[in-house]
């Protein structure tokens, strides 16, 4: 269908605005990072970027939260994704305290949770590590609803009990059933909760900084107290990878799956 | 177990579970996950509740509740919060609303459409540390539009970068990551109108004009509505963004809440917070609700994709 002159118009001035708001930010960190340091106000340097491999603590910060994203992945894959399948196949009274149980973080803000949980994590770090690694506890629960909404759609779209029935028939374990058979078959839903996982656990800043933690983003804020141009030059470099990996997703139905925020 | 459940568990029918039904030791399966949601998830929620209804000594008392429910700064920071909330929640609503009809009327799969909802998808996320560096690399000293500004535009309110640091400054910031957020939610809506509506309107001699506002926007409001309740739960449990651009204790109730919780002048005072926490909760909990009974109406004709 033609679109007439007004739709057009309307369309273009919208996108303009949009893009302007979102887009000038996005231009001025990288105008921002390449500035010259001292007094000198012509030129551009990539001193900032260069700096950015200089700084010891953003690599330690980068690898214990992918270390915690890894843990919080095989949470999922170990702990949520076969409770979740149990209780489709066993236990059905179990299945709507279960839906409700996973989507309680998304009533209950992160700063709040830090105040329940902030005597647990004293606890931890006194008897067990004070590692920023064991934030994956917390993290886990706090992905929850996400996980839970792809999984349960995944779920619901194959027939899994007929499966469960025919691996037993054939003599599978249940355990087989579960990791052999079913896992397999939802796997997209399963990759969808880990990808959201890493995004939650690199972004994740209010539960580390109040607790004291140094994760990626705590790292960041405090570089950017001493060294504005490097902070900003790492918030568009993690910005970008970010952007580069989900343009690479090319399917459209993961990608769309990714971005289903649709919560209740 | 009933005697109705025992029968059900035995139907052949698959859906309720089958013959595995019949043994209670399937409950044990449930613990793990159970335990550790107890430790993490349910621990720390009946903490803060609880916590509401007690003293700084572990007394039951709402002696808290009360004070805090009556003092002014709480009161003025709770107020700043849901102020700043509703306001970005409907601004971001209406500028993603339309951004994310601008999308969906755009090539389906065109390079437009996978950049922008790819984008969008990144920088809703992009709230907190981040989005104050690119804030204040735009209209802080020495940004890019503050040089301009100081250069062009003295006289306006963009050649001093003090505005940044106020109500409108975080109302600016969190608008920035409120409208790829409506994006997100909102384009599965409008992606499953129907064409065939509009034909039937077009055929019937319907105007422009008129599909939208006959057909079109009420269809709409529901999930509008919906969209715009998680924006403002999106906004008013942020903490992040605040926290690194102005950590004034008493602005927002989120940043009250952080300093009640770890004062390193000795006031700390984890009772307050755990107040403060329970009505956060209250209105979030509201809000959600509200949220699902809305959904409730949209999904009839909008899930079935």
């Amino acid at each position: 269908m033609r679109q007439s002159l007004g739709v057009r118009l309307w369309r273009l001035s919208i996108i303009a605005f949009v893009a302007f708001y979102l887009l000038v930010p996005l231009y001025a960190m990288f105008d921002f990072s390449t500035k010259p340091f001292g007094f000198a106000d012509k030129g551009r340097t990539f001193r900032a970027w260069q700096m950015i491999g200089e700084q010891q603590d953003l690599f330690q910060a980068v690898t214990r939260s992918l270390i915690s994203a890894a843990i919080v992945m095989a949470l999922i894959l170990f702990l949520v994704v076969p409770t979740a399948i149990w209780v489709h196949l066993k236990l059905p009274l179990l299945r709507r305290p279960f839906e409700l149980l996973c989507l309680l973080p998304l009533a209950i803000p992160a700063i709040v949770i830090v105040v329940g949980i902030a005597p647990l994590y004293r606890w931890i770090s006194i008897n067990v590590s004070e590692s920023p690694i064991t934030l994956a506890g917390v993290y886990s629960m706090l992905i929850l609803p996400y996980t839970y909404r792809s999984l349960s759609a995944a779920l619901d779209a194959v027939d899994i009990h007929t499966l469960a029935e025919a691996a037993t028939t054939l003599g599978a374990t249940i355990s087989r059933v579960i990791f052999g058979i079913i896992m397999p078959t939802i796997r997209t839903g399963i990759i969808n909760g880990s990808f959201i996982a890493i995004a939650l656990v690199l972004g994740e800043y209010t539960i580390s900084n109040i607790l004291n933690f140094k994760t990626f983003q705590v790292v960041i804020a405090q570089i950017g107290r001493s060294n504005g141009n490097v902070a900003v030059a790492v918030s568009l470099a993690s910005l970008l990878f970010v952007l580069f990996l989900l343009l690479l997703i090319p399917n459209k139905k993961r990608q769309g799956a990714v971005l289903d925020v649709d919560l209740a | 177990m009933t005697q109705l459940q025992y029968k059900r568990a035995g139907s052949a029918n698959g859906r309720t579970g089958s013959r595995y039904w019949r043994s209670k030791t399937a409950y044990l399966g449930v613990l793990p996950f159970l335990a550790f949601a107890g430790v993490f998830l349910l621990f720390p929620t009946w903490n803060v509740v609880s916590g509401a209804f007690r003293d700084n000594y572990g007394e039951l008392s709402t002696t808290i509740l009360k004070s805090v429910f009556n003092d002014p700064i709480a009161r003025h920071a709770f107020g700043n919060s849901l102020e700043l909330s509703a306001k970005t929640a409907v601004v971001g609503a209406i500028l993603g609303g339309l951004f994310a009809w601008a999308i969906a009327t755009g090539k389906p799969g065109g390079v437009f459409y996978k950049v922008a909802v790819a984008l969008s998808s990144v920088l809703a996320q992009f709230g907190g540390v981040m989005l104050v560096f690119a804030f204040l690399a735009t209209f802080g000293f020495n940004g890019l539009v503050l040089t301009f500004a100081t250069k062009f535009l003295p006289t306006t309110f963009l050649a001093d970068a003090s505005w940044l640091y106020s109500m409108n400054g975080l109302a600016v910031l969190y608008t920035f990551f409120q409208i790829p957020l409506m994006v997100l939610v909102f384009l599965p809506t409008l992606e499953n109108l129907k064409p065939q509506w509009r034909e039937a309107s077009d055929a019937l001699g319907g105007k422009s004009f008129e599909y939208w506002l006959r057909v079109g926007i009420p269809i709409l409001t529901p999930s509008f509505a919906g969209a715009a309740l998680l924006l403002f739960v999106n906004s008013f449990s942020a903490y992040a963004t605040a926290n690194v651009l102005i950590n004034l204790a008493d602005y927002l109730t989120p940043l009250q809440i952080a300093t009640a919780l770890t004062s390193e002048t000795g006031g700390s005072n984890p009772a307050e917070a755990k107040v403060l926490s329970f009505y956060m909760v209250i209105v979030v909990v509201i809000a959600m609700t509200m949220y699902a009974l809305l959904r409730r109406k949209v999904s009839n004709w909008e899930q079935r994709r």
